[in-house]
């Protein structure tokens, strides 16, 4: 069916079949920073915002997208490579594989939470998992960060 | 992941349930969250974003949820975070993650009827209605105990907004799993309510125990009376003997928190 | 250290990783690849009798259709190990035999996804079905064996009986161990279960083959061991090593599950049978139910210790589950007693043995500690309980017990330690907690208490005497470096620590310093990123070909300079004449000799190394966690490591290394349980039911390190990746008795069996 959308920033017109999921959409539009993770909702790997929300690609069917703005990591680069530096310096990354669903779901939070604390922070990224860093490194470099950005 | 054969964008409940009912296939998409751990392969998908259904407002002295609201929204509502306790905005945040509640909706979560549902074991110890396009209005109570099979949608849940004290308790093996039992109380006056969910089974009300604490009987007894009151079952989180000790503790414990809340 | 060791250099692929470049397996895929999928066994044991795929064939874009009649009749292991730590080769790519629910029975590859999904649901099979054996307990002589094949083949150290189900059997007796224990005031003993756990690595596992210009088949895979599976796709192919290619792109963790060939060779053979390139990505499902897990164990110690203190006498048995494959069941096995057992470091006599089963549930694997985590757990675990027998604080018994810097290890092949700072470790780790004012418990209310715990543990640097790692280093001429290895970086960071060792042997910043990607044709051999190897064996390996290197520098700074190489030095940025000459050469002008000199070589050197010695890491953790009584639940409410890692290369990656072991240990404790139903189907086989610590689930984990220096390892180092894992289950363990007194034996350790124990207590 149709698809009608506005990809990072830019109007996307074309085909896409009814049951393509948004993150295999994106992915076919060689935006390698959507990962899938998981079958179950579970892991956040997949964020991206649609419209200003962030939802799990791998469960949302992209035809749904229609008139909406869709963001990935690609297209807010300048921020995620300014977050990537405080996680870099903390040492917070390991596989990186979890990094481009987790940075989306900073960024979202940032936009969303205006003074958060370190308590609302944790329970905003609850839903992205990471199996190498235990979080703390993460936590300590988003929370400095915002303290920054601030 | 299910799969649709085509989408539709209805612009009306009505067209959206006549839709619905036109094939045995079709399917109504809510968030799409809980569709999406099935294979299913439907025939029409029926998005309901267009139907105006996802405020969250004050009517009268009811509080209307929007069947399309998410719990992402239903948390940072300011009616639901200030009436009874805020148990409304409270009871959705253990669930998985900000991504999946900013999709999840209130409607598909009032519909489905799953066992573990957090937002039904709330809404049950409030005094609530279903408000479904097809068949109108239905206490929640009677809804909740029907098979989850009706061909129809969930536009909203009216809440009667009262001075209710609320108290509820969730036992979860890791913070963002799914619950193994929850439990939640409310008191106006001498009307208690007392629900206690994923038994395995779907959350209801412990009449029993209402009675009992209506005529004051303490926290420890309620929890005791819910205990032996109610069956459990075992599945791959926890047993039916450990289900039944969790409602105890947990029932008294929110028996004690909303008396405490009272005498407040 | 002056250039790049022992500081917090940022990871070099970090602005790649944060800003989501193509840089994994399955970004770099080409488009026109096959897609291949694997039909799995819905049976835990069966023979297929007969496989028709005639209509599976004939969906539209389907390219063929594989099973056990299509692939080369090889046996061979999957697990990636050094040649002399064998693991039986007991298996075919495909095979006749199915030995747990989710073994691959038939490969189908097509030009889309739907087509081969189609195409799978078309394969009809039939099976005769065979009795199964889940419990490794009463695997032994169950029938018919789990591997009747008369062409298995095994070392003989394993001292298999594979007819018998007995994988392998191990003893290693030391002292007189009755005489040991007659002399004890006290002696316990227990049993521990410890159960399968997933690795869960964010990235599943995948690969993508093709043939190249010249004919070869390359292997592009998510891998730990891209030379092991070089070798092993070669033996298990019938090719020859030069014909194939292995490329590791980033992988998206491994810890363990990727040291075995799990994905490739399902790959490798349709591009083998077809000619083309094809691509192969687990689902989280697959990743679950056909891969590998840590070995379920159960360990029996006993302990004997005099009034003093002492343990004198010591044994630990070990019963582990192998799974339907041997792949790493034994060196596994084996580090359940060996990397325990030394920490009696006083002990006169003990003994360790172990039997190995097969089972038909999937195989075990290589799990970060490999074994040691499940044997701490036990020993750890029974060292708490002697002190409450001995009414000695348990910081107290491990001081008295643990060895030194210079004593022999009998239990750890014989070897000395040769650096550790482990008292120190336990005494900072006890200030960190606040031990004093918490030990043993901290009543909150009524249902609630606070209490502490701890463990202390160790692990290896590499395998002594078999780990073969090589790093090599060119000079480009413009005077900076690239350097190589072939380790595998699986998201721990080697890269920049080998660069960082690399820049601080040749006296420079880490700017200075490139890391080339890991292709086996390019690379030197590594045997792979496991073992804790990757600082300590190929950091010497780097060491020793930056070194190489120097020495070649140095003789063309002599030709240039006119100057006997011998008064030749260098300090990074230039090479001087100390011959009574005030002569000097920078390196930018060295560098450029290389392409205006005729005579001047290329430099360009590789280092190999093989240490005769694995000097252990060591470490002390401490937990504090909340106990409500009335639910069983258990909150950790903060966790202390203090690691001896000897000089700590990266701090900022050690930490984060350090971190992630700890929170993964934290969920072997409490959560991690990979569970089967009566018909053998893993019932955890996604995120919904096989749950890992949530970012909600666990406390502000805080490491320190108290540094010892480690003599034969680069600039002091030893390895840091595994010991990290060994000590949360012990500690939450003895937290758990001293919140409530009911000791733990069984993981998880669930509100459930918590509560359980509580009413037992109350019950007598």
């Amino acid at each position: 069916m149709n698809l009608e959308l506005t990809l990072n920033g830019r109007p996307w017109k074309g085909e896409a079949s009814p049951s393509q999921t948004l993150l295999d959409f994106l992915r076919a539009q060689g935006l390698a920073s959507v990962k899938r993770g998981c079958d179950t909702e579970n892991c956040g790997l997949c964020t991206v915002w649609v419209d200003d929300a962030p939802v799990l690609s791998c469960s949302y069917l992209a035809c749904r997208a229609t008139g909406r703005r869709v963001t990935t990591l690609e297209g807010v680069e300048e921020q995620a490579a300014d977050l990537g530096r405080f996680l870099a310096a903390r040492g917070a990354e390991q596989c990186g594989f979890c990094s481009p669903g987790f940075l989306m779901t900073v960024l979202a939070l940032r936009r969303e939470l205006p003074h958060p604390t370190r308590e609302e922070v944790r329970a905003y990224l609850a839903g992205n998992l990471c199996r190498c860093s235990g979080y703390t490194a993460q936590m300590d470099a988003v929370c400095a960060w915002l303290e920054v950005e601030e | 992941m299910y799969t649709i054969r085509e989408l539709a964008f209805p612009g009306t409940a009505e067209e959206a349930l006549s839709l619905l009912r036109k094939g045995r296939n079709n399917v109504i998409l809510g968030g799409g969250c809980w569709l999406a751990l099935g294979r299913r392969r439907y025939g029409v998908g029926i998005d309901l974003s267009r139907l105006g259904l996802d405020a969250i407002r004050r009517e009268g002295d009811e509080l209307v949820l929007g069947g399309s609201a998410t719990l992402r929204a239903l948390e940072k509502n300011g009616d639901a975070c200030a009436l009874f306790g805020g148990i409304l905005s409270h009871c959705v945040r253990p669930i998985v993650g900000v991504q999946l509640r900013s999709r999840a909706t209130v409607g598909g979560s009032v519909y489905a009827r799953f066992g573990f549902s957090d937002p039904l074991t709330a809404l049950l110890c409030l005094d609530c209605t279903v408000e479904l396009a097809g068949e109108g209005t239905v206490p929640l109570e009677v809804f909740a105990a029907r098979p989850a099979v009706e061909r129809d949608i969930v536009t909203g849940v009216r809440i009667r907004i009262e001075d209710r004290a609320t108290a509820m308790e969730t036992m979860r093996l890791t913070a963002t799993d799914l619950p193994i039992l929850t439990a939640a109380v409310s008191r106006l006056g001498k009307d208690w309510r007392v629900v206690v969910g994923a038994r395995p089974g779907r959350p209801v009300r412990v009449p029993g125990v209402e009675a009992a604490l209506a005529h004051g009987a303490s926290p420890a007894q309620a929890g005791r009376l819910a205990a032996e009151g109610l069956t459990f079952g075992s599945d791959l989180r926890a047993g039916r003997e450990y289900r039944a000790l969790l409602a105890e503790t947990l029932v008294a414990r929110c028996a004690a928190r909303v008396e405490q809340e009272v005498s407040r | 250290m002056k250039y790049a060791v022992n500081q917090p250099v940022p990871k070099l692929d970090s602005a790649a990783m944060t800003t989501g470049k193509p840089i994994y397996t399955e970004d770099l895929a080409p488009a026109d690849c096959l897609i291949v999928k694997v039909l799995r066994s819905p049976h835990a044991f069966a023979r297929i009798t007969a496989i028709r795929k005639k209509r599976a064939l004939a969906v539209p874009g389907v390219a063929c259709a594989l099973t056990w009649e299509d692939v080369p009749r090889i046996r061979h292991s999957l697990g990636g190990l050094a040649y002399t730590f064998g693991s039986p080769n007991d298996r075919y790519i495909l095979e006749d035999t199915v030995r747990y629910v989710g073994d691959a029975v038939a490969i189908v590859a097509a030009e889309t996804e739907e087509a081969a999904d189609k195409a799978l649901r078309l394969l009809e099979v039939d099976y005769e079905l065979l009795p199964a054996v889940l419990d490794p307990r009463q695997a032994l002589d169950h029938q018919p064996p789990i591997h009747g094949e008369e062409d298995y083949s095994a070392e003989d150290t394993l001292q298999g009986q594979p007819k018998r189900n007995l994988m392998a059997h191990f003893e290693l007796p030391y002292g007189d161990l009755d005489a040991a224990f007659a002399k004890c005031d006290v002696v316990v003993e227990d049993t521990f279960h410890t159960r399968a756990n997933s690795h869960a690595m964010m990235e599943t596992f995948r690969a993508f083959s093709y043939y190249d210009a010249n004919g070869r088949l390359a292997i592009v895979t998510s891998t730990q061991i891209p030379f092991l599976c070089r070798r092993t796709a070669a033996q298990a192919l019938g090719m020859p090593i030069d014909r194939i290619r292995v490329i590791k792109p980033k992988v998206g963790g491994g810890f363990g599950a990727k040291q075995s060939l799990v994905c490739e060779l399902l790959c490798a053979i349709v591009t083998v049978k077809t000619r083309r390139p094809a691509k192969l990505i687990y689902s989280r499902t697959e990743s679950f139910i056909a891969s590998n897990s840590r070995h379920e164990t159960y360990i029996t110690v006993k302990l004997g210790a005099t009034k003093d203190g002492i343990v004198r006498a010591a044994s630990v048995h070990t019963i582990s589950n192998a799974g339907a494959y041997g792949e790493q069941a034994f060196a596994t096995a084996l580090l359940t007693g060996v990397k325990t057992l030394p920490m009696f470091g006083r002990a006169e006599a003990f003994h360790f043995d172990f039997d190995i089963t097969y089972t038909n549930t999937m195989a075990g694997g290589a799990f970060r500690g490999f074994g040691a985590t499940q044997g701490f757990f036990a020993t750890e675990s029974m060292t708490n309980r002697l002190a409450v027998e001995l009414g000695m604080d348990p910081c107290q018994l491990r001081l008295k017990n643990i060895p030194h810097s210079g004593d022999f290890m009998p239990a750890y092949f014989f070897e000395f330690l040769t650096s550790s700072a482990l008292d120190r470790c336990i005494k900072t780790g006890r200030n960190m907690i606040g031990w004093d004012q918490k030990y043993p418990r901290v009543e909150v209310d009524g249902s609630r208490v606070r209490a502490v715990g701890m463990a202390v543990a160790l692990q290896s640097s590499g395998i002594s005497k078999a780990d073969k790692c090589c790093a090599s280093v060119k000079l480009c001429e413009d005077g900076r470096y690239i350097v190589s290895n072939g380790a595998g970086d699986m998201g721990t960071g080697c890269d920049t620590v080998l660069a960082q060792i690399a820049a601080e042997t040749l006296q420079c910043s880490i700017d200075r310093v490139s890391s080339a990607p890991v292709d086996t044709d390019s690379s030197p051999y590594d045997k792979g990123s496991f073992a804790s190897s990757t600082t300590y064996v190929t950091g010497m390996a780097m060491v020793k070909a930056c070194e190489q290197l120097t020495g070649m520098m140095k003789a063309e700074a002599a030709r240039a300079l006119d100057c006997p190489v011998a008064f030749i030095e260098f300090d990074g940025d230039f090479f001087y004449a100390r011959n009574g000459s005030s002569g000097r050469l920078s390196l930018e002008l060295l560098a450029r000799r290389q392409v205006t000199e005729p005579d001047c070589p290329w430099f360009t050197a590789e280092g190999s190394h093989c240490s005769p010695t694995s000097p252990p890491p060591l470490m002390a953790g401490f937990a504090e966690i909340e106990l409500d009584r009335d639910t069983g639940k258990v909150t950790v409410l903060d966790y202390v490591g203090v690691v001896d890692c000897g000089t700590v290369v990266n701090p900022a990656l050690a930490r984060v290394q350090a971190q992630g072991g700890i929170a993964q240990g934290i969920g072997m404790a409490l959560y991690e349980d990979v569970q089967y139903d009566e018909a053998g189907r893993m019932l955890n086989r996604n995120f919904l039911r096989y749950k890992i610590p949530s970012r909600m689930d666990l406390p502000p984990i805080r490491v320190a390190f108290e540094q010892s220096y480690e003599p034969s390892g680069p600039f002091g180092a030893k390895s840091i990746g595994e010991v990290v894992i060994n000590t949360p289950v012990p500690a939450i363990a003895d937290a758990i008795y001293n919140a409530c007194g009911v000791r733990m034996t069984d993981l998880p350790m669930t509100p459930e069996k918590i509560l359980k124990g509580l009413r037992q207590q109350v019950q007598p």
